[in-house]
């Protein structure tokens, strides 16, 4: 995709698109006004763009557009099915007991409070697309969009207590609750990223914030943890199988072994297909803590992040905003500004927020603020300053 | 039949509510809920969630008293009740 033509910005206000013309981008009345939009797309195989909505009182949505945004129909049959069940995850209150016995497992029916993320089947699949949601749930459609099924393996995983359709827990639940669910007013995972080997349509990845990596051989029948390396800093044993926040994954379409990871505990990077992963942040370069990766398409060593003060702050480092780059998996990183505000900026750039298409890269902040580079990465010019806070940017 | 007032915010995904007196018969707010469906297809999906229980953020009374409830909807709405449906407040 190296002439991206059209931008999709995922944001708190609705969808905003963006379609490149002699001038410059040019950003079109927004879609779905008012309605926050957490993840929006353009499914490549057939034009179909999507929005993710997240009515505040109406609950998650999909939107779907079939002729280039003129008009929006709603897709309301993403759910759970009966029976599905989660062991509920709680954040410990002032009264938490360290050295009481542990509770009983408690229950709850699973329903979609949050659509996150829309993952686009290989061509030979035309109808298949991926949605994860919060808590947790894979949803994979075969038609287009039309109907939705639960993955079930990945859903009664032995690493979420088995098979709760079934009957209760036949192991612990080693998942834990992503702070981006608690506007929900529940502790629970979410599925954020979902990667489709582009050389085979039945090797999957997942990431779930909090548990970590999974992948599949098998088109979803089973998965397995793939987390080994990873370091996990808050947590009384860093590399456990289990628990980790992996904040947005991305492979390199070409060499989809070469795979990254944006982590709340640094950059991690893979080049045997998320078997062994290693970390490579530089904090003293700056580039450590963030949320979205960006992969070049031919060359799985060349990565792109947005660096940002570590979760204490959650926004530019020192007032400065600014992109990192590495052409050598991680082992040295250049750090870009020309074009970027370098002061007085507070900007965060969530995890769906950076894209690349070919040499273009784009990303979009929370401050409403995108930014648009031509080289890699290297100079940056901005789109606009006043868009609502930005969720997602996908290019189209 | 009772009388069910809904807030404006709705009318945006189900015009079909609009500009009209919604009657539905009486029965079990669950029945009233999709009653209204059978005017305006899915919008139950809008008000409950997949399991039949009012979404979070929506607020539900008949005449002034609120539904209590909220998971399987059985209040009884009596014949010459009045449901009224709206959203929680919530800002930003």
């Amino acid at each position: 995709m190296d002439a991206a033509r059209l931008i999709l910005l995922g944001t708190r206000k609705g969808t905003v698109l963006l379609d490149r013309k002699p001038s410059g981008w040019v950003a079109r009345t927004i879609e779905h006004a008012g309605i926050p939009v957490c993840y929006a797309a353009r499914d490549p195989r057939d034009g179909t763009l999507w929005s993710a909505l997240d009515h505040g009182h109406w609950g998650p949505k999909l939107s779907r557009s079939r002729d280039g945004g003129a008009t929006w129909e709603d897709v309301l049959s993403l759910k759970y099915p009966k029976g599905a069940r989660y062991i509920v995850k709680t954040l410990p209150g002032p009264d938490f007991d360290p050295n009481a016995p542990v509770a009983q497992n408690e229950y709850g029916d699973a329903t979609v409070f949050k659509i996150w993320n829309l993952t686009f089947g290989n061509p030979e699949q035309p109808g298949r697309i991926y949605a994860g949601t919060i808590p947790g749930g894979l949803f994979v459609s075969e038609n287009g969009g039309d109907t939705w099924a639960l993955n079930r393996p990945l859903w009664n995983h032995e690493s979420r207590g088995g098979d709760l359709f079934a009957g209760d827990a036949t192991s612990e639940n080693r998942w834990y609750g992503t702070p981006a669910s608690i506007d929900y007013g529940v502790f629970e995972p979410g599925i954020h990223s979902i990667v489709v080997d582009p050389r085979d349509s039945r090797h999957l990845y997942v990431a779930a914030s909090s548990a970590g990596v999974l992948e599949s051989t098998d088109g979803g029948q089973s998965w397995a943890g793939r987390n080994r390396g990873m370091l996990n800093d808050y947590a009384p044993n860093p590399s456990a199988d289990w628990g980790h926040d992996p904040h947005f994954v991305s492979a390199c379409a070409k060499q989809p072994e070469h795979i990254w990871q944006q982590n709340h505990c640094g950059v991690f990077y893979s080049d045997d297909g998320a078997r062994n992963w290693r970390k490579v942040s530089v904090p003293d370069a700056g580039v450590h803590f963030g949320f979205p990766v960006a992969v070049d398409a031919n060359d799985g060593k060349t990565a792109w992040v947005v660096p940002a003060a570590g979760d204490y702050a959650r926004m530019a480092i020192d007032g400065s905003l600014c992109v990192a780059r590495t052409h050598d998996g991680g082992q040295s990183w250049k750090v870009f500004r020309k074009g970027l505000p370098q002061k007085k900026a507070y900007d965060i750039v969530l995890r769906h927020g950076l894209d690349i298409a070919g040499d273009t890269l784009c990303f979009g902040s929370t401050t409403g603020n995108v930014y648009l580079s031509e080289d890699r990465g290297e100079t940056w010019q901005c789109v606009g300053n006043n868009f609502p806070p930005v969720y997602s940017v996908r290019f189209g | 039949m009772p009388t069910v007032e809904i807030t404006p915010h709705l009318y945006r995904f189900f015009p079909a509510l609009e500009n009209r007196i919604i009657r539905v018969p009486a029965g079990s707010i669950a029945e009233v809920l999709n009653a209204i469906n059978e005017i305006a297809p899915g919008f139950t999906d809008y008000v409950m969630d997949e399991h039949g229980a009012l979404r979070r953020h929506v607020s539900l009374s008949i005449n002034d008293t609120l539904v209590v409830d909220r998971k399987s909807l059985r209040d009884q709405v009596p014949e010459d009740g009045t449901v009224y449906l709206f959203q929680a407040l919530s800002g930003g």
